[in-house]
């Protein structure tokens, strides 16, 4: 069992990925699959660009025991109001600013969930949000 | 094909990426300028041709296991883009043609 934990800073598009690309190396030096490190890259990156741009940053733990990666993200942020909503293709409440960086397509939450086995989302409107993602190695 | 047989097929020029990124195998390709739809769709090991030049571009190149990333239209990378890819050894590529044009040919010449 192997679990590693990083910090996402907040509205630091010059770092966003950084979690990311450091869970890519721990994976691959625990003998992960490539086809598989790359989905669990992808969940990754899109939970970080979103705790970047929604929530002033969080904190991300991701444990693989040799045949499960559990990805948990958790944020002070501001909470996403309807879940079910977010979880549709092209639904998005980032800024015109945020889109000329090409994020904010409405993409981040159907990705996670399309490379993923299992998320579930836990989320209080002003309190923060919790995402856990699970991928079968 | 490669990255490097790529580049001498059509005329790319290399803005960065050594022997090693070169040699990478690209076996199918993506459009696009959104970086999550790129982030979810870009085959494993494909061609991105993009118009988009921010940093980002690499950490989604990079997690996507993009095999190389062509910047259409003459683009250029803004410098943080340029000094990353240098850095973490990604094929970035440019080409004065369009997307539509590049995409056309690089298809023939994968897809056949």
């Amino acid at each position: 069992m192997v679990t590693e934990r990083y910090i996402v800073k907040g509205d630091d598009f010059q770092a966003a990925g950084s979690a990311s690309s450091a869970m890519k190396q721990m994976l691959r030096g625990a003998g992960v699959p490539m086809e598989v490190i790359r989905r669990a890259a992808i969940c990754m990156y899109e939970g970080e660009i979103n705790m970047v741009i929604h929530a002033r940053g969080g904190e991300a733990e991701v444990s693989f025991d040799g045949q499960e990666i559990t990805m948990k993200l958790s944020d002070n942020g501001s909470g996403i109001e309807n879940p079910q909503l977010a979880l549709k293709e092209g639904w998005s409440t980032a800024t015109d600013e945020i889109r000329g960086l090409g994020f904010g397509a409405g993409m981040g939450l159907p990705n996670m969930k399309r490379n993923s086995d299992d998320l579930t989302i836990e989320s209080v409107p002003g309190k923060g949000t919790t995402i856990v993602m699970k991928i079968k190695v | 094909m490669t990255v490097q047989e790529l580049v001498n097929a059509i005329n790319l020029t290399i803005l960065s990426g050594d022997g090693e990124a070169l040699s990478r195998p690209a076996e199918g390709g993506y459009c696009g300028d959104l970086l999550s739809w790129v982030m979810g769709r870009a085959p494993r090991n494909g061609v991105w041709i993009t118009i988009m030049s921010n940093l980002n571009v690499a950490a989604v190149a990079e997690l996507a296991d993009i095999a190389c990333v062509i910047l259409a239209e003459g683009v250029a990378p803004d410098p943080p883009l340029l000094e990353r890819a240098k850095n973490d050894n990604i094929a970035l590529l440019q080409s004065k043609e369009p997307a539509f044009a590049l995409a056309g040919k690089i298809h023939a010449l994968i897809h056949g």
